[in-house]
């Protein structure tokens, strides 16, 4: 399927998917990722749309976390680790994949949620108030505010308002996941990453995790990495096939699933995968 | 990547025992479409009767197959290919029921035309029968196409359907003439014209299930479509 973006030049900054009339939040641009020697991504371009859900699917192995972790740099981290390519972020068209972009910047405005729930050792209130004492907001009150605002967002605000200051550890796994989500919103961010959101979760958690992530899609843009196919199909707008790290299929989610164009995009989702 | 199957070897049994059940629905309501029709013709009460009495067993397959469809759809989730192909049997199954159900309407007329012991011959009998041997062999196309997911060979059952609407407004046509000339055939005309109706909408039943499979087998739907919209939807895609 060819993807129809324009890209944007110099003296046009946003970018938007014209057959459609989206607006683009982030373009990846023939992005190849090297651990080491290996090339765990293969020349990868497609776009991420504004305030839209795209979820990466694919088997084991394929890629679709070392996408999503190229989203915030966290492959920075270890020696030996390359990008090529780019991914722009809109609007104002910046390539974080760039030597000369601090990683902390992209961080606070690309938020991410782990597979695990990983709350800090501390209160359910300082856990989402870390990131914005980081960012200099100090003023108590305005923290406060934030605090609640960001635990309503992650639909967890009920279950805490009582025990703020009681351990984060104590919270259910559920409950530990949308306070990390509470605390990734407070740095109101501009994407959210995902990252098998739900996998650690039992099937009421993640109807709720699920949930949450539909009421955020009216303010940020989230791409999500799931291994559960059904939920890619509830939860996103926009889906992308990954396999031996290149992406084979990207189209919106209900094509995706009903009529998909490509044979192996076709044999993973029905389980014809051998 | 793969060789066509699942990795869940059963659900390749439920598919394919899914695919075998509805052409054997098929079949059943073709004999009987057939019955029925012979029954008319002759008029052979027997014969009518037989039509009558196999769509009960039409029946029971439309309830086994709906209920079989539901059980895969919550068990496995069906997607792609899988999910338009059970999409594409719930929906057929509701059409060749609905056949059962015209067909029984002829073996009815037929029946009731034998009773009566009708001294005067049904008018238009030769005209009826080429429209029923019309409609019969679209529901034969569109269960070949469906039994080979021939989205072409659907594409052309389509375009027949014009020719069997066109048939019966001849056959109303005519039958209408006859009335007003003779108020003695307003009887046994309109008992042609409610067989002729029937054999009408199995037509369109026909044509219904060649759009299911363009479904099954192109993702499109050209239901409503033109016949350029069809012919788009079975062409060779880019």
């Amino acid at each position: 399927m060819k993807l129809i973006v324009n890209s944007a030049d110099a003296g046009n900054l946003d970018a938007i998917d014209h057959a459609r009339a989206i607006p683009i939040k982030a373009e990846v641009c023939n992005l190849s990722f090297y651990y080491g020697d290996f090339r765990g991504l293969k020349d990868i371009s497609l776009a991420i749309h504004n305030k839209r859900v795209t979820a990466l699917i694919g088997p084991s192995g394929c890629g679709k976390s070392t996408f999503l972790r190229c989203f915030n740099r966290i492959h920075d981290l270890y020696p030996g680790n390359r990008y090529e390519g780019s991914i722009r972020l809109h609007p104002d068209n910046v390539d974080i994949l760039s030597r000369d972009v601090d990683p902390i910047d992209v961080r606070m405005r690309i938020g991410m949620v782990f597979q695990k729930p990983n709350p800090f050792p501390t209160t359910i209130f300082e856990n989402v108030a870390y990131g914005l004492r980081l960012r200099g907001l100090a003023p108590r009150a305005a923290v406060a505010e934030k605090v609640e605002q960001s635990l309503r967002a992650a639909a967890l605000w009920d279950e805490v308002k009582d025990r703020l200051n009681g351990l984060a550890s104590n919270l259910s796994g559920g409950q530990q996941q949308r306070l990390c989500i509470a605390r990734a919103l407070a740095a109101d961010p501009e994407l959210l990453l995902f990252d098998e959101p739900t996998s650690a979760l039992d099937p009421i958690a993640t109807a709720s995790i699920e949930e949450l992530i539909n009421g955020l899609k009216d303010t940020v843009s989230i791409l999500i990495v799931t291994h559960n196919m059904q939920q890619a199909a509830r939860c996103s707008d926009y889906t992308a096939f990954l396999y031996l790290g290149e992406l084979i299929e990207f189209g919106e989610t209900d094509q995706i699933f009903i009529r998909p164009g490509k044979k192996e995009t076709e044999d993973y989702i029905t389980g014809r995968f051998g | 990547m793969s060789n066509g199957e699942h990795l869940s070897k059963q659900y390749d049994q439920e598919l394919e025992s899914l695919r075998t059940r509805i052409l054997h629905m098929g079949g059943m309501v073709e004999a009987q479409l057939q019955a029925a029709i012979a029954s008319y013709e002759r008029p052979d009460v027997k014969l009518a009767e037989e039509a009558i009495d196999a769509d009960r067993s039409v029946n029971e397959q439309e309830v086994d197959l709906d209920r079989l469809v539901v059980n895969m759809i919550v068990r496995r989730q069906p997607t792609a290919s899988d999910l338009r192909l059970i999409i594409g049997v719930a929906r057929t199954v509701t059409e060749l029921e609905r056949i059962g159900d015209e067909a029984t309407k002829i073996a009815r007329a037929a029946k009731w035309l034998f009773d009566k012991q009708r001294s005067i011959r049904t008018p238009r009998l030769r005209d009826i029968h080429n429209s029923a041997l019309a409609a019969a062999r679209m529901l034969r196309g569109a269960l070949d196409a469906f039994a080979r997911l021939d989205a072409a060979a659907a594409a052309s059952i389509i375009e027949e359907d014009r020719g069997v609407d066109q048939q019966f407004q001849a056959i109303l046509r005519q039958l209408i003439t006859f009335m007003m000339e003779d108020p003695r055939t307003i009887s046994p005309s309109l008992d042609a014209v409610w067989v002729a109706k029937a054999i009408e909408r199995i037509g369109d039943h026909a044509k219904n299930i060649a759009e299911h499979v363009i479904f099954v087998a192109q993702g499109a739907d050209v239901r409503h479509a033109t016949p350029e919209e069809v012919a788009r939807a079975v062409s060779p895609q880019e």
